[in-house]
Order: structure tokens, then sequence, then C-alpha cells
């Protein structure tokens, strides 16, 4: 038992604060898009070239013209701007994106990520990652906790190739939400019907478990 | 001035077995299809290609890719294309891949005579092997290279025939920055008009960096990953 993506998704866009610009990566961090908390505007962006990140187009209006980062026909909203990808990651590099959320292979607990490679199987390339991870204020992992072997993808090291180096703060899993510190993890809430020992067994990493750890509210 | 050319088959009819090329267009949006046509037609072989993308098996640089004229890919994601992993686990490609703002980032270095930018993409990954690096502020950056392309190929939604250029949408994406770093920039536009007819506050790039310009024909405009909503 733990989260399905949904929930890591509607978990996640609890970190949303009103008025964020925001980028989601593809997978989970993309669904997390249909949860954004009433009262709460956040621009997303879209770093093929978009601000202002709109919902797909109804049947029969897709714009070759007008896609997302994962290629996918999207629509824009009022006080949406385009750009080139040059200013694209200028903003992203400048620190005017308040918050990245992206999936992992795997993540170490001194916040390094690897997400882009599995040495001798196909490369497909990094894309925007490395960008985005050198240089998001505030980046969120969303992913699976173990991979299909059953393996903790929360390590003391990553094994994989890095994307970047000790810049993760966030993790939500399908078992629970962990800061990333100079302790290593910290898990403060733990999924519903999940327990700690759970957590703890299938934690490679340092881990240690917050005073205050509370079950999660999805 | 005399920029504007037939079209695609005279806009690229110089280019050379050999040359190295930038190739605007994220995925299949905003590419230069006509232009990629030509190519394909003229044969030319052992061509880099600076572009975001490989295209698609068939479509886009996937169409040179076929027919083995591509030597070796600068890219920041080349996925979803069966005979580009194919020539690349048997030898016949190489590829150099590049996170994708410090490609963008060393396009525009170009275009501004710029030879170099400190870069933060990829400290302490493989990336950063072999490359000069430099602390500011306590930070350690990469040293990356502005980009030297023979050709810049772009594809941009109108021009005038003095070569300024507007760009449409997420079609805009690496288009005006290759356009402002080729040696020799040849740009196709769906729509060629006359000088005046474009408000020179909308120009997003001035005709100054474009020595080639023509209407191109038939955008096919594939897409790539339709995504749709219903009606409530």
């Amino acid at each position: 038992m733990g989260l399905n993506k949904e929930q890591i998704a509607k978990r996640i866009a609890m970190e949303l604060r009103d008025g964020f610009y925001v980028n989601l990566g593809i997978g989970i961090p993309t669904l997390v898009a249909n949860y954004i908390p009433d009262g709460v505007n956040v621009v997303l962006q879209s770093e093929n070239g978009l601000l202002g990140m709109g919902p797909f187009p109804f049947e029969g209006e897709e714009d070759p013209d007008l896609i997302n980062a994962g290629k996918q026909t999207i629509t824009t909203l009022p006080g949406s701007a385009f750009f080139d990808s040059a200013m694209s990651f200028g903003m992203i590099r400048a620190g005017k994106v308040d918050l990245t959320v992206l999936g992992a292979m795997e993540v170490a607990e001194n916040g390094d990520i690897a997400n882009w490679k599995i040495p001798k199987k196909m490369v497909k390339g990094m894309g925007g990652a490395m960008d985005l991870v050198a240089a998001a204020k505030n980046i969120i992992v969303a992913m699976q906790h173990t991979n299909p072997k059953g393996e903790s993808k929360l390590l003391p090291r990553c094994s994989l190739p890095l994307t970047g180096v000790g810049c993760v703060k966030k993790i939500v899993s399908d078992l629970g939400v962990f800061d990333v510190t100079s302790d290593g993890f910290v898990c403060i809430e733990y999924a519903p019907g999940v327990t700690i020992d759970e957590i703890i067994a299938k934690t490679a990493g340092r881990l240690t478990i917050s005073p205050s750890v509370k079950e999660m509210a999805v | 001035m005399k920029k504007v050319v037939a079209g695609a088959d005279a806009a690229v009819h110089d280019i050379p077995s050999g040359a190295i090329l930038m190739l605007g267009g994220f995925g299949l949006c905003g590419i230069p299809e006509n232009c990629i046509a030509a190519l394909v037609r003229k044969g030319v072989n052992n061509l880099t290609c600076i572009s975001n993308n490989a295209g698609v098996d068939g479509f886009g640089i996937g169409l040179l890719l076929k027919q083995k004229q591509v030597k070796k890919m600068i890219s920041s994601y080349v996925g979803e294309n069966a005979e580009f992993e194919r020539q690349l686990l048997s030898g016949e490609l190489e590829v150099d891949l590049v996170p994708q703002g410090t490609l963008a980032t060393r396009c525009m270095a170009a275009g501004y005579g710029m030879p170099a930018v400190f870069l933060l993409a990829g400290v302490g990954t493989e990336v950063a092997d072999g490359k000069e690096t430099r602390e500011f502020n306590g930070k350690t950056y990469l040293l990356e290279h502005a980009f030297d392309a023979d050709y810049a190929i772009v594809k941009a939604w109108k021009g005038d025939t003095m070569g300024n250029l507007i760009f449409k949408d997420t079609a805009r994406n690496f288009n005006p920055l290759m356009a402002m770093a080729g040696k020799i920039t040849i740009a196709e536009v769906e729509e060629l008009v006359q000088p005046g007819q474009l408000d020179p506050n909308h120009i997003h790039v001035p005709g100054v960096y474009v020595h080639r310009i023509f209407q191109g024909t038939d955008y096919e405009k594939r897409i790539e990953q339709r995504t749709v909503r219903k009606r409530d």
C-alpha cells in the first residue's frame, strides 16, 4: 500500500504557494497541475518557451505550433507569454522560477539526483533536466520509493550518472514525504496505510524520522 | 540587397557534405521542413547537426538520418527515433548530448559575438568532464563555448524580403537563436511579405542576421503527442 501517482501529485500540489512560477517535469509532475489548491494562483513554465501554460486543447483545436516540453498539444491562458529557449533557461538560471518538480531514478542523502541515463542502455539525453536542477531555488522530486526490483531509490550515494549535485530539497514518494537535509533524509509524513518500519526497511540512505512525523492528508 | 531565393533547393544549393548545420525547432515544432526535404534531395552527407532533437522516424531530421546523411548530432534529447538508436549503437553515428539550456545559450553566444559563457548546468556530472571551470561567488561554473556553425536553417512564421523574422507561439524555441548564430542563415517562412508590412515593433530577429529567405510550401506540422480534453 502507498500512494498512487495521482495522490503523489496531489500532495506535491499542497506545496504550491500563491504567485509561484513553477516548472513541472514529465510524468507524475505533470499531474500536479490538476490539483492546484483553490485560491492559489501559479504560473506554469514550459521550458520550450511559454509562461502561463493552460490545459490541453479541446478536440479539433490542437495547434502544432503550441506544445509543452513533453511535446503535448496545450493552450495558453490570459496573461501567457512566449519566449525563445535562451530566455527560457535564462529565467531558470537567474532564479526566477520558484519551484521545479521532476521525477528521478535515484536521489542521494546529500541531495544528488540521477534521472537521465542508464549506462549501456539507450541514452535519450538530459533535455533541460540538468539546467533545471542546477539553478532552481527549490526542487521537489516525485517518484516511487523503490525501483521495479524493489530496491530503494533513496540512497547513500547515487549509482547512476548524476543529473545534478546537492540540489533536491524534498521528495514525495508513494510511502511518504521526506526533507533532504544536511543530516540526510528526514521523514516528515507517512502515507496512509504505510508503517514507519516499512519506510525504514525501504530507505537505503541515512534516514531520520521527524519527532513530529504525521500521517499524510491526501 | 537580394536575400529572397526561389525555394528550398536554391537556399541550400551550396551546402557541402561535411558541413556543420544548425536546425531550428523543438521536437517537430517549428522545424524547417522545406529545407530538410531539400537536403534529403541534395544527398549531402557527413553532416554535423546542432538541433535540440533528432526528429522522429520518417519526419524531421529523421529523414536525414534514414538516408545516412548525418555523421554527428549535437542535441539535448534524442529519444523517439528507432533509426537514430540503431545507428548510434552500431557506431555509425556520433552524438554529443548537451543540456538544453546550455545548447540554447551556446547558440545565443554565437549570435551575440561572445566566444564562450560560464554556466552552472552539468557541474559535478559527466557533462563537466574535460571542461575548464571557474568559481564565481563560491560556485563552480563550466566554460561553454559558442557554437561555430557553417549554416543555420530556421523556420519562421512571417518574414519580409529584408530578412526580418517573426515566430509563432512555441515554434519560436531555438529558431531566433540559431538564426542569429549561423555564418550563413537560411530562413523559410510561412508568409513572405514586402518591407513595411511587418510592424518593426514585432520583429524577433532583424534581417541583418538573415542571408537567404523564401516562402515555404506544404507544411505538414506533424504533432508528436496529440493531447486533448473533452468538452463539458
